[in-house]
């Protein structure tokens, strides 16, 4: 059984190996610089792909190691643990979100006083960025992405809306919601849906609330996760293209579906850009001591049927 | 079984050494071992053996085994506990809604969660054992009544699900530290003075040390641990948990109070996982619904690479204390290691099917079965 266990860790280490190894290439600089990437998103998030590739190629471009992490179940308190681990072994930078202020002011100012530079990126507020000490804020003001998104819906006529949210316990998200809603000039109220991750929930809760409110005029999703089941929800019920339907974020299957006519609008905050830049910028700073002087809006971006070729090229991995 | 020449097994001799290594818990101990000894190969310089790198794994280790004693000790009597990760969400919203939203005294917000999610245990257990039920689906329920009431009532009363400000809330109360305090700050203090532990280089914490004290989730694990093992191995309730799970008609006839027995623990797994949620609020300050998600996995992971049986009436808690330590260093240790994140659960199911396997084969050598 001895020979077992240790057949089982030798194979572990054989697996392990490759990864020990990328983390020891020369770079071509003389430097050895490492940065790290803490995301809040379960694993189950496939949005966050972008944001994977983004940061590898910003590694391989910069000549920096890079490194992506994140808490398998999307437990913020999870999340907190990897920050802290992630200063634990000391890399050049930290790039990570603030999901949960309360939870993670604490790590991340800890990991900044600690001597690390840290970008925050995607959630959170420039505000909350420079609370916590970090060089910039890199993302979409999310608010103001929704309010954006809530005018041009009014201009189109719509005067109600649901709002299908698969990350509810995620404030900043919710936050495009309640901006569109301002937009929109009305009360969210009920209008918020707790949709679930579950591609068949989310479909079932859609197709569920527009029986129960047929007078609704439009359906906004926040990303990916509710938008593909929300497609088919209103396939099936033969009202695509018929409803006003505008979405957060890019994927394959919402580009086909603003092809097809089905989806109006998607709002790309542009992920690629919100993890490739913090890597120019954190290897600049490091090696030239450059630093750009402001936070970076990576979005918001409308994206239409007029302007679909790139996009549609590089959905899901670089767009 | 080499030498069958004996007719009664219970007068045959076995060698010390046997008799040493012959224990529930010899797995755990060998995996510990294990994952040491990989992780000092792998991820040696990576920051993961400094006073920060094991605090990091030290505390998540801490918070599996809190869970994973009252999940053993159940597991032991025989049943599940499917509700934990959910009771652990719960929990913390209680803590929030009550504490920040009513603006009840922090202490008296604490003793209010713990009634009620003891109470919840309980009911668990009465539900089971007057249902006949397998407690597997009796929990899933609750898993399910518990998380969804965790996003119902701060979503009816803030209008959000994340709460926070607890830390505020608890700011100079009496009882809130026994939770979120950390303990022996001096000698950290002085560890950093003389330059055994790195101390912060900017910032209004400038030359404090990194790692400032043993926080109190610590404590608790290691509390419940000792406290665990002596009820389970020294008292006479551990005899009958081992019975109740072990037959529970051969322990009912021979007078073992075999309901109870269960109810109770039920509310002890129900008690580790409010300890695990509100020293997990009072150290972030903000209570999610989504907090706790899985954990009950987690738990019972732990308890079985700690070579707990799934059927009850075997196992240890010092093992399931090894499986939870295991546990969180190869969490932790993967992300020092370097490896890919995605591959995290991979690692998780090989190690989990390794103690498995080793721990049967234990357990065959000690029970003589086939």
């Amino acid at each position: 059984m001895k020979s077992t266990m240790s057949k089982l860790f030798a194979t572990a280490a054989i697996v392990a190996a490759p990864f020990a190894a990328t983390t020891a290439l020369a770079d071509g600089h003389g430097d050895d610089l490492t940065y790290i990437l803490v995301s809040h998103a379960p694993d189950s998030d496939s949005w966050w792909n972008t944001v994977k590739n983004g940061i590898a190629l910003a590694g391989e471009q910069m000549g920096v190691n890079v490194e992506y992490r994140n808490p398998p179940t999307g437990d913020l308190a999870d999340m907190a643990r990897i920050i802290e681990q992630a200063a634990a072994s000391q890399p050049d930078g930290i790039i990570t979100t603030l999901a949960d202020f309360d939870v993670l002011s604490g790590p991340v100012a800890d990991a900044v006083d600690q001597g690390i530079d840290v970008i925050i990126m995607n959630s959170g507020t420039p505000e909350q960025a420079r609370e916590v000490g970090a060089l910039m804020y890199v993302g979409q003001p999310e608010y103001d992405a929704g309010y954006a998104a809530g005018l041009r819906a009014k201009d189109d006529g719509v005067g109600s809306f649901v709002c299908v949210n698969h990350a509810i316990s995620n404030v900043t998200v919710a936050e495009r919601c309640v901006g569109f809603a301002d937009g929109l000039g009305i009360e969210l109220g009920d209008s918020m849906i707790d949709s679930g991750q579950d591609p068949a929930e989310v479909k079932n809760r859609v197709i569920a609330y527009l029986n129960a409110n047929p007078e609704t005029d439009a359906i906004l999703t926040i990303g990916p996760t509710s938008a593909d089941p929300t497609i088919l929800a209103v396939e099936e019920m033969g009202i695509a293209g018929d409803i006003y339907f505008g979405t957060f974020d890019l994927g394959d299957n919402i580009v086909q579906a603003i092809k097809d006519g089905t989806i109006q609008w998607g709002i790309d905050q542009q992920p690629f850009l919100q993890s490739y830049l913090p890597v120019v910028v954190l290897a600049n700073y490091d090696r030239y001591g450059v630093l750009p002087g402001n936070n970076i809006n990576s979005g918001p971006g409308f994206v239409t049927a007029d302007a679909l070729e790139k996009v549609e090229e590089f959905a899901g991995e670089f767009r | 079984m080499s030498d069958v020449q004996n007719t009664d097994e219970r007068i045959k001799e076995t060698s010390r050494l046997r008799q040493a290594l012959i224990r529930p818990e010899l797995g755990g101990m060998v995996g510990t071992v294990a994952v040491f000894v990989f992780f000092a190969l792998f991820a040696f310089d990576s920051g993961m053996f400094n006073a920060q790198g094991v605090m990091n794994w030290s505390v998540v280790s801490a918070q599996f085994m809190i869970i994973a004693v009252g999940a053993c000790l159940l597991m032991i009597a025989g049943e599940f506990d499917l509700s934990v990760g959910s009771m652990i969400g719960f929990a913390g919203m209680m803590v929030a809604i009550f504490g920040v939203t009513f603006g009840v005294p922090m202490w008296l917000t604490i003793i209010i969660t713990f009634v009620v999610c003891v109470g919840f245990g309980a009911l668990n257990g009465y539900i089971v054992v007057k249902t006949g039920l397998p407690s597997f689906i009796v929990t899933l329920a609750t898993l399910f009544i518990l998380r969804g009431f965790t996003i119902f009532f701060p979503q009816t009363i803030e209008r959000k699900t994340i709460i926070g400000g607890i830390r505020e809330a608890a700011e100079g109360d009496w009882l809130a530290p026994l939770f979120g305090a950390k303990i022996g700050k001096p000698v950290f203090q002085w560890l950093g003075d003389i330059g055994v532990i790195d101390t912060f280089q900017r910032g209004n914490r400038l030359g404090e040390p990194v790692v400032d004290g043993i926080p109190m989730l610590m404590v608790w694990a290691i509390g419940l641990v000792i406290f665990g093992h002596w009820l389970l191995t020294r008292s006479r309730f551990g005899n009958w948990i081992f019975a109740a799970g072990g037959d529970a008609d051969a322990a009912r006839n021979s007078g073992v109070p075999v309901n109870a027995v269960k109810i109770k623990m039920f509310m002890f797994t129900a008690f580790c996982a409010t300890v695990f949620a509100v020293c997990q609020v009072m150290e972030f300050g903000s209570a999610g619904a989504d907090r706790g998600l899985l954990k009950e996995f987690e738990a019972i992971i732990a308890v079985v690479i700690g070579g707990a049986l799934l059927t009850g009436g075997y196992g240890s808690v010092i093992g399931a204390a090894l499986g939870a330590l295991i546990f969180g260093v190869v969490q932790q240790g993967l992300f020092f290691a370097g490896v890919e994140s995605s591959l995290f659960r991979v690692f998780l199911g090989v190690i989990l099917l390794a103690a498995v396997i080793l721990n049967t084969y234990i357990r065959r050598i000690i029970t003589g079965e086939r």
